[in-house]
């Protein structure tokens, strides 16, 4: 029955291209719902069972293809089904500017390739035979890709759809070879199950390095991050948002499916991943404190949790190793959990960054100043998103962070001198990271929403439509909850983690201190509202007064200009990080005999330093190398025939002299 | 519930024998010690004027950075009297709280516009966002030591005995108390009492603020100021001592504290503004070798 209907929705989304225009989003919505009514079926039947569900799908060249899913595919299809869905209900408000502008083909195409992205990624996490698992990753890519160059009338949106698809595409090769690998070694199945031959037989660490690659690039791992903070901008933000929120997770998923067949040689790999991941945090958030563009700023931001999440997995591999299961448990519980709150607090971060964007037209935070006058509910729910990324009590990102840490604080108590050593750089880095992110979002958060406008960009913007608050809405209504009761979600993630270690005693010892968390948050929330409560009481019979923004009496101030941006914000920031940052200044110093100084302008740039030595300047060589090459490309068909008599000749004295 | 009790009643001297210090030693007439509780119960008499560029952020954040800080202190364990809340590894609660009612006072300055309180929230970000790991390291390095992981457990099985465990108290007391100055943008990274906005930190951040918030806020910075003075006064005392002797010494350890912030307001000058993350950082690298000092002390680094 169920697959009936799973199939008898891939067979009705060829529908959307015979539907009339305006009613295409009702369409798409529906057959939405109706995927994520079947999928969350088979979600509710995995966590109500011990085993997982396996049933066959179809058959492909003569093998049966079967439909596998266990706690972690059926956690991943919870992810998925709540970031389309609220894809889904924002894109209608989203796009309803363009409604004029592009045909009913344009449309359908965008809505096919968004549902079948849906579809795609549900089936990434289902399928574990290898070759229909790569026929459907490259299908997401390619609907992922479609989704990109929707404002396809802007020449930058095509090329970076086509840099995301090139790099996507090498990404496939690395899995690729990673399955071909395993399989000529062992001969057993191509599929993910045939990896476990494969590791119990060889040392895991090489076959891990060439998956995390493969994987990596789509979870953007620095150095293979250069295609997210491009891509993400370019999207329509329903797009950026489902991105964020879980194309990029599927890499982690690779990632997790594969180290589940792992089950000795553990420390190098969580040591690796320990790393890599340490670097993605720090280098994640310093160049997304330095961006302009709010959603570039958003995808770096992505880089940073990322980094969060392989924290938490590369201590519970590393845990595994060395035989804490606290460190292990904790660890894994940590970074999963952080796979849902991050797809949560960022969804929302973009669906209202993207709000901001169709109201004012510009991404530029520079322009932008005193939204939340305009836009209040949407400044109220940015608020709630940035608090959430920053991981702060009582909302959810917290609760991952706060699992992350606690394993780390028990495992430093029974670990030797090289566990401690390595949790030390995790604690402080993890630390430095919760800074920093409190940096950029104070900083984003005041200049996008708070102060007066910084250009007549402002002027006309608007409050956000109902679908897209009911977005909002939904997602923050989930951030809350496990932010205050996070006990709730402490049985599944247990779930979930015995896939890995069975000796999940660390994370029931934190229910209690979950439940105190809990508490206080309450107590937190409560006390302010009665503070609040003695403030009214107070003021209500005092004179309160309303008058202009104190400036040492100085009431000539020019608020547009004189104000602090986005720049000098960061500027404090830059001087002490400038090897990472990369950030230029250009401005012309007054020079000594000029009296009346003349109009002047101050640029600053910043560059992402990996993304040019790995990206651009090799590309540029090859082009620059091949130019040259392109001498020989005259257009004059006497040339061409010399090439052919030269190359005839070298043959010829090659065989002559018994070269070849 | 004690512990709390004890924190709160201590804090609004707290201030008062800084400025009393400090005027003795600028040879001054000395302000009476409740001088500052004169000072706010004034405040809290008056009305308030709300810049009409401000928002609701600016009226909800003298209030929830003044509950983060009142919320850290129910934390806060003196000797063997435990703390209001106590749980496993509450000190990363502790310390995300105060955090929170920092982003907080941030945005509520950035909510004005004015560029003053930009440049003073700009630090107070940069500030606190340097000081984070050396609190962490040094909450670690205790949690090594005592091999327990709460903000109680680690101060009740605090034994200070060992030559090596003189040096972990007295590097853990140095970095503390820069903490709570930090925290409390007191020299020498801010000093309160130069009335020039282009160099203040937090001074700055409250220009606007007036009336009921800005008593809120003040009393806020004595919670502060004896939190850090209470974790100071947990390495000294001892838990087997009795009890009336654990909480003489208390007070005798937040009287010393808050002399010798007086001490050093007077005679320390205060940092030139462009190296003040520098020396945070240095006290990240002191926290460090805190760290490898317990990792000696706990025979985790075998020294031959």
């Amino acid at each position: 029955m169920i697959l009936f209907l799973l199939k008898a929705v891939l067979i009705l989304s060829l529908g959307l291209f015979f539907v009339p225009k305006n009613r295409k989003y009702f369409f798409t919505f529906s057959l939405h719902l109706a995927l994520v009514v079947i999928s969350s079926f088979l979600i509710f039947n995995t966590f109500n069972q011990v085993a997982s569900l396996k049933f066959p799908f179809l058959s492909l060249l003569n093998n049966t293809i079967y439909i596998e899913i266990d706690k972690l595919s059926a956690f991943f299809m919870l992810v998925i089904n709540f970031t389309c869905l609220t894809g889904i209900i924002y894109a209608k408000a989203y796009l309803e500017p363009y409604y004029k502008s592009k045909s009913s083909l344009e449309f359908a195409l965008h809505y096919f390739s968004f549902l079948w992205l849906h579809i795609a990624m549900l089936f990434v996490v289902m399928f574990r035979d290898a070759l229909a698992f790569l026929i459907v990753w490259e299908i997401m890519a390619l609907t992922a890709f479609l989704l990109v160059i929707f404002e396809n009338e802007k020449k930058e949106t095509i090329k970076i759809g086509i840099q995301y698809l090139i790099q996507m595409h090498i990404a496939v090769v690395f899995i690729m070879i990673g399955f071909i690998w395993a399989y000529s070694q062992t001969g057993a199945d191509f599929s993910f199950d045939g990896l476990s031959v494969y590791f119990e037989s060889h040392n895991p660490l090489p076959l891990f390095l060439i998956f995390f690659i493969g994987f990596g690039i789509k979870a953007g791992f620095i150095p293979l991050h250069s295609w997210l903070p491009h891509a993400h901008p370019a999207a329509p933000t329903h797009v950026s948002a489902v991105m964020s929120g879980v194309i990029i997770k599927m890499g982690i998923y690779g990632i997790l499916r594969v180290l589940t067949y792992i089950h000795h040689d553990l420390f190098n790999i969580g040591l690796f991943i320990l790393i890599s991941a340490l670097v993605n945090g720090l280098i994640g958030v310093s160049l997304a404190i330095v961006q302009h563009d709010i959603k570039k700023l958003l995808a770096y931001h992505s880089i940073e949790n990322i980094g969060i999440i392989g924290i938490g997995i590369g201590l519970g591999v590393i845990g595994l190793a060395i035989n804490i299961p606290a460190l292990t448990v904790l660890g894994f519980a940590g970074g999963i959990m952080h796979i849902l709150n991050h797809s949560l607090f960022k969804s929302l971060l973009f669906y209202t960054a993207g709000a901001v964007y169709t109201q004012t037209h510009t991404r530029n935070i520079e322009e932008l100043g005193g939204l939340i006058k305009k836009m209040p509910k949407t400044a109220l729910f940015f608020l709630i998103g940035a608090l959430a990324i920053c991981g702060l009590p009582p909302f959810n990102g917290f609760i991952s962070e706060f699992l992350i840490y606690s394993g780390m604080f028990k495992a430093l108590l029974s670990g030797n001198l090289q566990t401690d050593i390595l949790l030390f750089f995790a604690i402080s880095g993890l630390a430095i990271i919760g800074g920093l992110a409190i940096f950029c979002f104070t900083k984003v958060f005041s200049i996008v929403f708070l102060g007066t406008p910084r250009s007549d960009k402002v002027t006309h913007a608007k409050e956000a439509s109902t679908s897209m608050i009911l977005a909002y809405a939904l997602i923050a209504i989930t951030i809350l909850l496990i932010g205050l009761l996070p006990v709730l979600f402490i049985n599944p993630l247990i779930d979930i983690v015995s896939i890995f270690t069975k000796d999940t005693q660390a994370i029931q010892q934190a229910i209690p201190t979950l439940n105190s968390i809990s508490i206080s948050s309450g107590l937190f929330i409560v006390l302010i509202a009665l503070f609040w409560l003695v403030r009214y009481w107070q003021q209500k019979r005092q004179n309160i007064r309303k008058d202009a923004t104190w400036a040492c009496a100085y009431t000539g101030a020019n608020p547009a200009i004189h104000q602090y941006t986005a720049t000098s914000y960061a500027d404090n920031f830059v001087q002490i990080s400038n090897q990472i940052t990369n950030v230029k200044k250009e401005f012309k110093n007054f020079e000594e005999a000029e009296i009346f100084p003349k109009e002047r302008t101050f640029q600053t740039h910043s560059s992402d330093k990996i993304e040019d030595y790995l990206i651009k300047t090799p590309t540029t060589f090859i082009l620059n190398f091949l130019q040259k090459i392109g001498v020989f490309q005259t257009g004059k068909i006497q040339h061409y025939l010399l090439y052919a008599f030269a190359f005839i000749m070298m043959i010829f004295i090659l065989t002559l002299l018994n070269l070849i | 519930m004690m512990s709390l009790f004890f924190i709160l009643i201590t804090a609004p001297f707290f201030v008062g024998i800084i400025l009393k210090v400090k005027a003795k030693f600028a040879a001054r007439k000395l302000p009476s010690i409740l001088q500052p509780f004169y000072d706010v119960a004034r405040l809290f008499k008056k009305g308030a004027i709300y810049s009409t560029t401000t928002s609701f952020i600016f009226k909800i954040a003298p209030l929830v950075y003044f509950v983060s800080v009142l919320m850290a202190a129910l934390f806060i364990p003196i000797g063997s009297l435990k703390g209001f809340l106590s749980f496993n590894a509450d000190f990363v609660y502790f310390a995300y709280l105060l955090a929170f009612g920092k982003f907080m006072m941030i945005i509520a300055a950035m909510d004005t516009g004015s560029s003053f309180e930009g440049m003073g929230a700009n630090r107070e970000a940069l500030y606190s966002m340097l000081i984070e790991p050396a609190f962490f390291i040094l909450i670690a390095s205790l949690a090594l030591f005592t091999d327990n992981n709460s903000f109680y457990g680690l101060f009740l099985n605090l034994h200070i005995s060992t030559n090596l465990s003189y040096i972990l108290g007295l590097a853990a007391i140095y970095v503390l108390m820069y903490i709570a100055m930090i925290e409390n943008s007191r020299s020498p990274i801010d000093d309160a009492k130069t009335h020039l906005e282009l160099t203040m930190v937090h001074e700055v951040m409250v220009l606007d603020n007036s009336g009921f918030d800005l008593a809120l806020i003040h009393i806020a910075t004595w919670i502060k100021f004896s939190i850090y003075g209470t974790l100071i006064s947990n390495f000294i005392i001892q838990n087997e001592w009795p009890l009336a002797l654990q909480i003489g010494s208390f007070f005798f350890v937040q009287m010393a504290f808050a002399g010798v912030v007086g001490l050093l307001e007077s005679f320390r000058a205060r940092n030139k503004l462009e190296k003040n993350p520098q020396w945070i950082i240095m006290l990240s690298a002191i926290a460090i070798v805190l760290f490898l000092t317990t990792l000696i002390i706990t025979q985790k680094i075998i020294l031959y």
